[in-house]
């Protein structure tokens, strides 16, 4: 192949102010750490929730927690997160539509758009999960708790929940990598995130190879690192007798 | 899985990706000496060998570059403004090669990959709209320009926004990697601009515009009268401002391959001393083109003017 390689792409001057392309990529990975930071911290919580009122007997709570899924499971990520930052400001109330655009500025309500977008569709898979990891629990386990007086609460609080938690750890680390890699759709709405930060470099210095491995790399190390974190975590919780713990 | 066998991973998925690249490295020189060692017209070059060899002339085309190179109502069939132009030193390599029966074979590109894709050796000839700068020519080679383009504002008509120094305060959108992009975060601070919006694509930063999240929306103007005639009210939106920077576009063609580019040059020389270019031009940007019948309405500017009357292939 007729190429010009250069490695040292990232210790160039950008041409803007005196910063390199180093910088630019650091400056993304900030975004990209921020919007998976905020996104999973809103998927988790939000996300048990809904698990939760999935199994509840209560049928207004299964129906509310099926819906979610059902809407955010199934739009893509990319058009949910459309919606969120051209559609729906259209039908806020004035003031606050005119708050949101005009006051708060365009790359701030990409970033909360992009973050809360992202944990609201990542929620929808932990809720699954969490189900998933209530569901699997011997029924029999509810029916002791109840015999034994537990409230419902008490029962999830004592019984189910730090059973299931401990269970669906390992498909929880998958989506964790998975929200970090789906930060990228925040380019969509003008984000400067690592994958914008990446093309524009492409761009201006016409390294595409160099840059688009680099970016892959810093990929794999954080996920690498979130991986083995979580499977220290399912180490420190395991319980002997129910399902292999970081095996 | 322990620590250790993670930092292995990471060493093992690097080394299989450097690995890739540096196949891809070394095979293609390695074709092309073999097309070089079956030549036997000393003048001719790989391109035109590797052409001659398969019959078949590849050709790179964009899907929305209107009207440089675009998809209309075929849409096996691309059409515009450079890929006339295109055809033209299509027929100029069937002469030189003595094959009236040349195939040509169409390669979509994008912005993202038409450099790897000629340089790589799938595109013999790339005709769209792509800028011929210095980072590039260290990849590629650059036919002589074909059209020039000057980076202005398209705002709405009652904005107050008539030249670049009214953007003091105000929020502007250009797309993200584009040398306007590049131009305007440099000068940001001495034009006191309030904000410098990124977008994605040319139509995602016009949809800021019109959603109000931008008072104007930098762009090359040829393109910029493209989003416009696309827009529901064309008639609400203008095209303003004294370019900053201008720029030229070129064909791309494989680095160092002086017998294919001399042919093409010719073949574009050619449609210029003939005066056909005019013709062309007009056809293009000045009437109505397909698929809606959309008048760009665009004048050919003094700079194209120049270009046309003593062609090169520079950088400016």
């Amino acid at each position: 192949m007729n190429y010009s390689w250069n490695w040292s792409v990232l210790w160039q001057s950008t041409g803007v102010g005196d910063s390199t392309y180093l910088q630019w990529v650091l400056v993304g990975l900030g975004w990209l750490l921020v919007i998976a930071l905020v996104a999973w911290s809103i998927a988790m919580v939000l996300g048990s929730i809904l698990g939760i009122m999935r199994t509840l007997p209560n049928k207004t709570a299964r129906a509310i927690g099926t819906g979610y899924v059902t809407i955010f499971r199934n739009i893509p990520l990319l058009i949910q997160l459309f919606i969120w930052f051209y559609v729906v400001p259209n039908f806020l109330p004035s003031v606050i539509r005119d708050w949101w655009i005009n006051d708060l500025g365009a790359n701030t309500t990409a970033l909360i758009s992009a973050s809360v977008g992202l944990g609201l569709f990542t929620a929808a898979r932990v809720c699954e999960q969490v189900r998933t990891g209530i569901e699997a629990l011997p029924v029999g386990q509810v029916n002791a708790g109840y015999a034994m007086g537990f409230s419902t609460a008490q029962l999830y609080r004592y019984v189910i929940l730090p059973q299931s938690f401990r269970t669906i750890l390992p498909p929880l680390s998958s989506e964790l990598t998975n929200c970090v890699k789906n930060t990228s759709v925040a380019s969509l709405v003008g984000v400067a995130e690592i994958i914008s930060q990446m093309k524009t470099i492409s761009e201006y210095t016409q390294n595409t190879i160099e840059i688009y491995t680099i970016v892959t790399v810093i990929f794999i190390v954080i996920n690498v690192c979130l991986i083995s974190a979580m499977t220290l975590l399912e180490k420190r919780l395991y319980v002997p007798g129910l399902i292999a713990g970081g095996k | 899985m322990t620590h250790k066998r993670s930092v292995t991973s990471v060493l093992c998925a690097s080394a299989l990706m450097l690995g890739l690249s540096a196949c891809s490295d070394n095979k293609a020189p390695a074709a092309g000496e073999k097309a070089a060692g079956t030549s036997t017209d000393a003048a001719t070059s790989g391109t035109l060998d590797k052409i001659k060899k398969s019959g078949t002339i590849v050709l790179g085309y964009r899907d929305s570059s209107i009207p440089f190179s675009y998809i209309a109502d075929n849409p096996n069939q691309p059409v515009g403004y450079a890929h006339d132009l295109q055809l033209q030193v299509v027929d100029a390599v069937k002469k030189k090669l003595n094959m009236p029966d040349l195939k040509i074979r169409y390669n979509l590109v994008t912005s993202q990959n038409r450099i790897p894709l000629v340089s790589n050796g799938t595109v013999d000839l790339e005709c769209g709209s792509t800028t011929n700068n210095k980072e590039r020519q260290q990849q590629v080679d650059f036919s002589v320009g074909f059209f020039e383009v000057g980076s202005r504002l398209l705002t709405a008509k009652n904005s107050g926004v008539k030249d670049f120094t009214d953007l003091k305060g105000k929020k502007l959108v250009t797309t993200a990697g584009t040398t306007s992009e590049r131009y305007i975060r440099q000068h940001q601070q001495e034009l006191g601009i309030g904000e410098i919006i990124s977008a994605k694509d040319h139509a995602e930063s016009f949809l800021m515009l019109q959603n109000g999240r931008a008072a104007a929306f930098m762009m090359d103007d040829i393109l910029l009268a493209g989003e416009k005639s696309k827009a529901a009210d064309p008639n609400k939106w203008e095209i303003v401002g004294t370019a900053p920077i201008h720029e030229i576009y070129g064909c791309m063609l494989r680095k160092g391959d002086t017998g294919f580019k001399q042919v093409v040059d010719d073949a574009i020389k050619a449609t210029y001393s003939s005066g056909e270019i005019n013709k062309m031009y007009e056809k293009w940007f000045q009437q109505p083109i397909p698929p809606k019948n959309i008048n760009l309405n665009f004048k050919m500017s003094d700079q194209l003017k120049a270009l046309i009357a003593t062609p090169h292939d520079r950088d400016q």
